[in-house]
């Protein structure tokens, strides 16, 4: 091994490294000589710099060992060499986590640091605060606060950056340096301004009001630092966004006049800051794409970047506001920087006419092999882009990216690719075909398990609806054959699909299922059992319910329920009613495209939303007998956003009751509440029955009251109702910087916004992969039907969102998207009942002057029926 | 690549690092403890980045959702990493500067060999540029103030008395001036 690492050094011919062949112990046997007096200087040096770069390069040094190089290493404190003496420092630093006992050279740091010769002291702050803990920082304050202050700007540095760097340890005792911060910040020294400014926003940032003054001040007195110019614009645009500060604001101000800074950092900066502000029109955009435009042209390949890629990112919101910079992006086609050249043309391909896509698509393909993974992303989600901008432009895109398909690359890039083939066949019913056979290719050749599962899931669903599905079984099946277990159930469970709906495919895929019965693996053996039971009853209703459309229960909640049942066993068979519905159904394939930094974090199966209120409210006693939760809403705000209480509702819904939640947040620091409750006045026969006061709320600590309500029995079709709140507490005054409430308080009260229920509360969203097949499974026993005139609706788009947002059930068969040029069009909706009952609602709507609706409603309860069509009218 | 804007922080650098031309450390800090927390993970991280850097001189890369800038010299390569959101010319001038103050301790040989022997120097050029990933100073002349270091090589002395025998003094005082 070290022959080989010796003759290569040889063939490089630039001289073995003197570093190479450390050995830990040796080094630390060496390390004895700093031991010797007179000290050699030289010789420790090289030493110490072989401790640390044997450190550097990953080697482990035990507690005993390294502790004992740490002793002998304090001893050269007593030499005066300069270099010696910085390495030292090093050491320390670099030491401070596995040596024990390194507080032993505080005293010698603190000398230096306090000493005359001002090279050391900046560097010894750093090593002792390195080293410090919050007890003993008590004890060099003095001296931390001495240096803040300092004229060397150095030591001013150092003090400031250690300071920030101890907050998060001992936040009480670095709070109290605010004062010299302060001064510092008005410092003459570039890097001294910098750091004091990031000092106090980061021990002030909690504190709106306090932020806002340093704002005001530094803006208005100026600074030298364009670090620290960037720091102000970056502190500016956050507190623009949180205080939804208008565009007319003077922080808007300051940041625009950055764009005429003579540093282009601060420039940059500043255009960026802009560009990712939320709600910019076009106008307010127009100076920082100017700016950027004039870098694009910058020999700096950092500053052409910087400028193409923000440039990039407004082109997805506002192409127009880039089509100015097209010329100057032209140019950046052929940069030796492929990342440039690439985000050069996905830019383009934003911003650019129809007619140039071809062309920018050759240029792409010539270099596209060329390009990092992150990068080819990024060329994916602009084709993407493009193709929902320019439809007919699908077959260009179709071929480029089945070519990509075909090449290299990782999980990240394939995913992205599949995720814009699938949603250029939902965008274009004329390229299904096509795009189906590309992904048939791709799976015959797939290495991602989850690549392969959601084609064939895919495959099962848009395949035997197309013109020859015959075609794509020989493709399902030969995976059974040739995969992975996943990717075989998931195979199976797509040729049950065109058993289901294809009769004359009916009797090759059943000999088929009976060939998967023999499969080694016992989910694939059973999903194909039950399958091929399922298809020879041949009936329409159980295909409907066991074939396409599939449990749309919580899966959390299932296994809740289930453990719940085996744990108390009962006569009674399993109730899938009682199982609370999945909340959030996967939007038909709605593919939104990963972001390109993605997070390195495996995929967990997040608990919903539902899931988790479901938890808490299972905690509360009083809430225990209601049952499992069926529905919760999105939060509702009950007080303008700036007044002294904040308070928002959450309506659960149970199967007999509901819950409201009013999450409360105090936001006066001189109050305390105690006992809050929400005090709720129901316009109809609801009935409240308990109220759950929250005990005590802090000022800025957020608290929830209940309020439990029980819903009219006798008279099932008052789903509405209004409440009038009130929300009532107890007032205790307290100290606005200690928090000690006076003794006594008294009580008062807080009118809140009325909150609605309405009859979305009531029913829960459930996709329909297959609306056909569920509507023929409800069945028309309970159908109604009833036409309606909506005068005030002027476009079907309009009214398709009224009514889904009216009714809070889920659209299907992506019914929500109305083609252009079109006067009428069918809305399939589904969703669940409160009790359980499926409901389905298919609704013409033809326009005319206005819009007339004829709405159809099946279910399996009357009522349901009733009420539903009794709230439209 | 992204959507929420940074937070405001001096906490700009997240690693630096300076590898040979067969992609080996020389030298780096990682300065984000949740980024790249292994040994194994960091080596990966600087393989990769090496294995898509070091054919093209290309400045700035977008890799495994940072932002990397680097710049070679013979055969040395120096990276300095950031977030993907961070603002890249305060990248650039933490990577010109440390640049700029190697090419003055090494005496414009910006290369493997040399960089070895004065390998506490970069130590502390990179200790005084960055702070825990904080920006401690981007001025070359500052720092080589504040570093203060003086170059140790050998054929230094055998120059020295080379310039000795040749008469060439002047050239001698030259060399300490730069010093």
């Amino acid at each position: 091994m070290i022959k080989k690492f010796d003759k290569k050094d040889e063939e490089s011919g630039s001289g073995s490294n003197p570093f190479q062949h450390l050995e830990k112990s040796a080094v630390l046997q060496e390390a004895r000589i700093f031991n010797e007096t007179p000290i050699n200087p030289r010789r420790c040096l090289h030493i110490l710099t072989k401790i640390i770069y044997l450190l550097n390069q990953g080697e482990h040094f035990g507690t005993t060992e390294a502790t004992e190089a740490f002793f002998a290493m304090t001893r050269l404190f007593q030499s005066n060499d300069q270099t010696l003496r910085r390495m030292c420092y090093l050491t320390i630093k670099e030491m401070a986590n596995i040596s024990e006992d390194v507080i032993i050279v505080t005293s010698s740091l603190t000398k230096d640091m306090t000493g005359k010769d001002d090279v050391y002291r900046g560097p010894a702050i750093r090593a002792l605060c390195r080293i410090t803990d919050t007890t003993m920082l008590q004890a060099i304050e003095r001296y931390m606060k001495q240096a803040i202050v300092d004229k060397v700007p150095s030591v001013s540095s150092s003090a400031l950056v250690s300071s920030l760097h101890m907050v998060k340890m001992s936040y009480d005792v670095v709070k109290r340096w605010v004062n010299e911060a302060q001064e510092a910040a008005s410092s003459d020294n570039i890097m001294v301004q910098y750091h004091a400014l990031g000092l106090l926003y980061h021990l002030r940032k909690n504190d709106r009001l306090a932020v806002t003054k340093m704002l005001n001040k530094f803006t208005k007195s100026g600074l030298k630092s364009p670090f620290a110019y960037c720091m102000l614009i970056r502190i500016a645009s956050k507190l623009l966004d949180e205080t939804e500060g208008g565009h007319d604001s003077p922080l808007f101000d300051f940041i625009e006049s950055c764009l005429r800074n003579k540093n282009e950092m601060v420039v940059y900066e500043a255009a960026s800051a802009i560009v990712h502000m939320p709600n910019c029109t076009a106008r307010e955009l127009a100076p920082a794409v100017s700016v950027l435009q004039l870098f694009c042209s910058s020999p700096k390949a950092a500053l052409r970047y910087a400028a193409v890629r923000t440039l990039n990112k407004v082109a997805m919101k506002h192409p127009s506001a880039v089509t100015a910079c097209n010329l100057d992006l032209e140019n950046l086609i052929t940069d030796s920087n492929r990342s440039i050249a690439t985000l050069a043309i996905t830019t383009l391909l934003k911003t650019g006419s129809e007619s140039s896509v071809d062309r920018l698509m050759k240029q792409i393909s010539s270099f596209v092999s060329e390009i990092s993974d992150e990068f080819k992303v990024v060329v994916v989600q602009a084709i993407s882009a493009l193709c929902q901008k320019y439809p007919r432009k699908h077959s260009v895109m179709m071929n480029f990216l089945s070519n990509m398909l075909r090449d290299d690359g990782g999980f990240e890039y394939k995913r992205a690719i599949v995720d814009c083939i699938i949603s250029i066949i939902e965008e274009n019913p004329e390229s299904k075909e096509t795009g189906l056979a590309h992904l048939c290719e791709f799976i015959e050749d797939c290495e991602h398990t989850v690549l392969a599962t959601k084609i064939l899931h895919l495959l099962g669903k848009e395949g035997p609806r197309t013109p020859q599905p015959s075609k794509y079984i020989r493709f399902i099946f030969n995976r059974v054959v040739l995969e992975s277990e996943a990717v075989r159930a998931a195979a199976v469970s797509a040729l049950a699909k065109f058993g289901a709906q294809n009769d004359d495919l009916l009797p090759s895929v059943l000999v088929l299922m009976q060939r998967c019965m023999m499969d080694s693996d016992d989910e694939v053996r059973d999903r194909a059992t039950f399958y091929m039971n399922v298809l020879q009853q041949k009936q329409k209703a159980l295909n409907a319910a066991y074939i396409f459309n599939g449990l749309s229960v919580s899966i959390p909640g299932l296994e809740k329920s289930l453990h719940q049942y085996t744990l108390d066993p009962s006569e009674k068979p399993f109730d899938m009613k009682t199982v609370p519905l999945a909340t959030t159904p996967i939007t038909e394939q709605k593919t939104e495209i990963a972001p390109v930094a993605t997070s390195k974090l495996p995929e967990k199966l997040a608990p919903s939303r539902q899931d988790i209120y479901q938890e808490q409210l299972a905690a509360i006693p009083e809430f225990q007998g209601l049952g499992p939760l069926f529905k919760s809403a999105e939060p509702v705000q009950l007080t303008e956003a700036e007044t002294e209480y904040v308070v928002r509702c959450i309506k659960h819904t149970f199967s007999r009751h509901m819950v409201f939640q009013f999450d409360c947040t105090n936001t006066l620091n001189d109050q305390l509440l105690q006992k809050v409750l929400v005090q709720m006045e129901p316009s109809e026969s609801y009935e409240v029955l308990h109220y759950l006061p929250a005990a005590s709320l802090p000022y800025s600590q957020p608290g929830s009251c209940y309020t439990l309500v029980r819903l009219p029995d006798d008279d099932p079709t008052a789903v509405s109702c209004t409440f009038s709140c009130t929300m009532k507490y107890l007032v205790r005054d307290c100290d606005p910087n200690t928090g000690e409430p006076d003794d006594d308080g008294y009580d008062d009260e807080y009118v809140l916004e009325d909150l609605e229920v309405t009859v979305a509360d009531h029913i829960q969203k459930v996709l329909k992969p297959n609306f056909g097949a569920a509507w023929e499974e409800v069945g028309d026993e309970f159908e109604k039907e009833e036409t309606f005139a909506l005068a005030s609706v002027r476009t079907l788009d309009e009214a398709v969102k009224n009514i889904v947002s009216f009714l809070g059930m889920q659209p299907c068969e992506r019914s929500d998207k109305v083609p252009e040029n079109k006067n009428s069009h069918i809305l399939f909706l589904a969703g669940v009942f409160r009790g359980g009952h499926d409901t389905l609602v298919r609704a013409r709507l033809a326009l005319a002057d206005g819009v007339t609706m004829q709405v159809t409603v099946r279910s399996d309860e009357e009522t349901v029926v009733d009420v539903i069509l009794a709230s439209v009218g | 690549m992204d959507s929420k804007s940074l937070e405001p922080s001096l906490y700009t650098v997240k690693a630096v690092f300076i590898l040979d031309n067969d992609g080996n450390r020389l030298l780096s800090k990682y300065y984000d403890p949740e980024l790249y927390p292994s040994m194994k993970d960091q080596r990966n991280f600087e393989k990769n980045i090496f294995n898509k850097t070091h054919k093209a001189d290309n400045e700035i890369a977008f890799l495994e959702g940072m932002t990397i800038v680097y710049k070679s010299s013979i055969d040395l390569f120096l990276y300095v990493v950031g977030s993907c959101q961070e603002n890249e010319l305060m990248l650039m001038s933490v990577l010109n500067c440390l640049f700029d103050c190697l090419n003055q301790i090494l005496r414009k040989n910006v290369e493997r060999r040399c960089f070895l022997e004065n390998m506490e120097g970069a130590f502390l050029i990179v200790d005084e540029i960055i702070d825990g990933g904080v920006i401690l100073e981007s001025d070359a002349q500052q720092v080589l103030q504040k570093v203060n270091y003086r170059l140790v090589s050998e054929p230094a002395y055998g120059f020295v008395l080379f310039d000795h025998i040749t008469g060439n003094l002047q050239a001698q005082t030259d060399k300490n001036q730069l010093l």
